[in-house]
């Protein structure tokens, strides 16, 4: 996407900053200094190679990997200049301000409607009025109201794998976060339901910040504003897609979207 | 003849002798096949003769004073063994109701908090070895402390000897039944913003109850068959138990009692004995089958 089509860029360029940020897996460092801003209502993409710390990265954003054993990091990740680190962060409250979707869709083995409410529930909304509003709304912002309006109340395990996807998004927005971390939401996908996810994310940026884990380049270019290029726990590039694919600064980052290796 | 076969013969023509092998190869898969039937057939023998000999030696007396009436005197007939009936639901429902909240929490810690704490790993540890610990010793132990300390046989006693004795297998059977729940549920709930709590009680616990239950099941199927640890413990009683703190009756101390009796009709209602038991078992067993198969 070019500036030209969207104006001017609609948020704070420094929404989500990270700082000096290493990480470590017990002794292994995955992470090396990372430095980065994100904008607010655009779409940045993170691409590399299997192992390059993409995800782990991005698994910060909410802290994620805290659910593993034996993890340590140096540095800072802020939202709107506020540390998620620091102590008086909630992680539980940090996790609803930023939602993730997953690599492979994960409903919970309850009804769509249930699903999507879960966050509400978690959080102590049980009035009927406000679930039911906020399951027609999530539902429409992920593009999945008129496939579903009729079986709300039947298993989300009925749903082919890209409508579970799209749950799981939806899911995630009943929340009404601000960042939505989306690890490699297409992989398990066929080319039709990629497709669908894609407009998707087209039409939440206009509300949510989005960051997506992809290995497939194509993606990268078709959907996000913004593009960076790890390699080995390290950040090697990071500016707008369309320069990132046409005119790349590095020549690692060069090798690896013509394919030369990764 | 095969399609492909009949347009390309030469593709399957022997060349290098290697029908020979190829015949030894299929030969061998059916033959495995076979033994495999054959000793699955093998394994139903003993239980069904199980079924048919106590259907047979069970039914002529079973009738519903049995479930009503005492034990006859050494000699008598007529009676039945409702005090036993109740016995061995009361003894098993207080094991149950001392070792199901402890095994089934004790699985929650060991796999949702602590998986590689060392309070977690000896207790797994300690598990395993206690379900290899003779029936027999938890008698002795709910001997040692409650019968010892309290001054007597009691239901007590024998629902504390049946919770030593289930308590490893409601333990081991709950921990895999929560390792079985997805991992990427539980990140699902935790993405959300739910606390370990939440996603324990709202996630992961509704998913593996079905698998819990049958542990507990099995759990209540061996504490109900087992006579070593009631014979320490709850002895046995000719008479309707009156309170939790004296000697009570039970159908497995019962059967053991009245089979070695030398009047048959006792013998006969031991034979009717075991036939309740294991329908009471298999009763249990099936309920909640069908209960928690319906919730998930």
């Amino acid at each position: 996407m070019t500036d030209d089509l969207n104006g001017p860029s609609p948020g704070r360029p420094d929404f989500l900053t990270v700082r000096d940020f290493d990480f470590f897996y017990g002794k292994k460092q995955a992470l090396f200094d990372i430095n980065m801003d994100i904008p607010e209502k655009q779409v940045t993409a993170f691409i590399g190679p299997s192992g390059c710390g993409k995800s782990t990265l991005l698994r910060n954003f909410n802290r994620m990997n805290e659910l593993i054993d034996g993890i340590n990091h140096t540095g800072d990740i802020r939202l709107l200049g506020q540390s998620i680190f620091d102590k008086s962060v909630e992680v539980i409250a940090l996790r609803r301000r930023i939602g993730i979707v997953f690599q492979k869709s994960n409903p919970f083995p309850k009804s769509i409607y249930e699903n999507i409410v879960y966050g509400l529930r978690i959080s102590g909304e049980n009035r009927k009025s406000v679930l039911d509003e906020a399951v027609e709304r999530s539902l429409r912002g992920a593009a999945l109201w008129d496939e579903a309006k009729d079986r709300l109340h039947e298993s989300a395990l009925g749903l082919s794998g890209g409508q579970m996807q799209r749950l799981c998004i939806a899911r995630a927005i009943a929340n009404q976060p601000k960042v939505l971390l989306m690890d490699e939401p297409c992989s398990a996908l066929d080319p039709i339901a990629t497709v669908k996810v894609e407009e998707l994310i087209h039409e939440l940026k206009q509300e949510f910040t989005i960051v997506i884990v992809t290995h497939n380049m194509q993606q990268a270019t078709r959907c996000s504003d913004r593009t960076a290029f790890f390699y080995l726990g390290k950040l090697i590039e990071y500016a707008e897609t369309q320069k990132i694919f046409s005119n790349p600064a590095q020549k690692q980052t060069e090798d690896y979207i013509t394919g030369r290796f990764g | 003849m095969d399609p492909i076969a009949s347009h390309a013969p030469d593709f399957f023509r022997d060349e290098k002798g290697e029908s020979a092998k190829l015949m030894g190869r299929s030969l061998r898969n059916r033959a495995l096949s076979t033994l495999c039937v054959a000793l699955s057939l093998l394994t139903l023998i003993p239980l069904l003769s199980i079924i048919v000999l106590l259907l047979q030696k069970g039914l002529p007396l079973l009738s519903w004073r049995i479930f009503t009436e005492l034990p006859p005197a050494a000699g008598m007939v007529g009676g039945g063994f409702g005090n036993a009936i109740r016995g061995t639901l009361v003894m098993v429902g207080l094991g149950l109701a001392m070792s199901a909240p402890i095994g089934m929490l004790s699985a929650i810690y060991i796999i949702e908090y602590g998986p590689v704490t060392r309070l977690a790993q000896s207790v797994r540890i300690v598990a395993k070895l206690l379900t290899g610990i003779p029936s027999i010793i938890c008698g002795v132990f709910a001997f040692a402390i409650v019968v010892a300390t309290t001054g007597g046989f009691s239901a007590w006693a024998g629902g504390v000897a049946l919770a030593v004795l289930m308590l490893p297998t409601i333990l081991l059977t709950s921990e895999q039944a929560l390792l079985g729940v997805q991992t990427a549920y539980r990140e699902a709930s935790y993405g959300l913003g739910a606390t370990k709590f939440q996603t324990i009680v709202r996630v992961v616990l509704p998913d593996a109850l079905p698998a819990m239950m049958t542990g507990v099941m099995l759990a209540v199927a061996r504490g109900a068959g087992e006579t070593a640890p009631l014979l320490f413990t709850a002895l046995f009683s000719q008479f309707w138990a009156k309170s939790l703190s004296e000697p009570t009756a039970s159908l497995s101390v019962l059967i053991y009692n009245f089979s070695t009796y030398p009047y048959p009709h006792q013998t006969q209602m031991a034979w009717t004995a075991s036939l309740v038991l294991v329908a009471f078992v298999t009763l249990a067993n099936v309920t909640a089958q069908l209960v928690f198969s319906k919730r998930s």
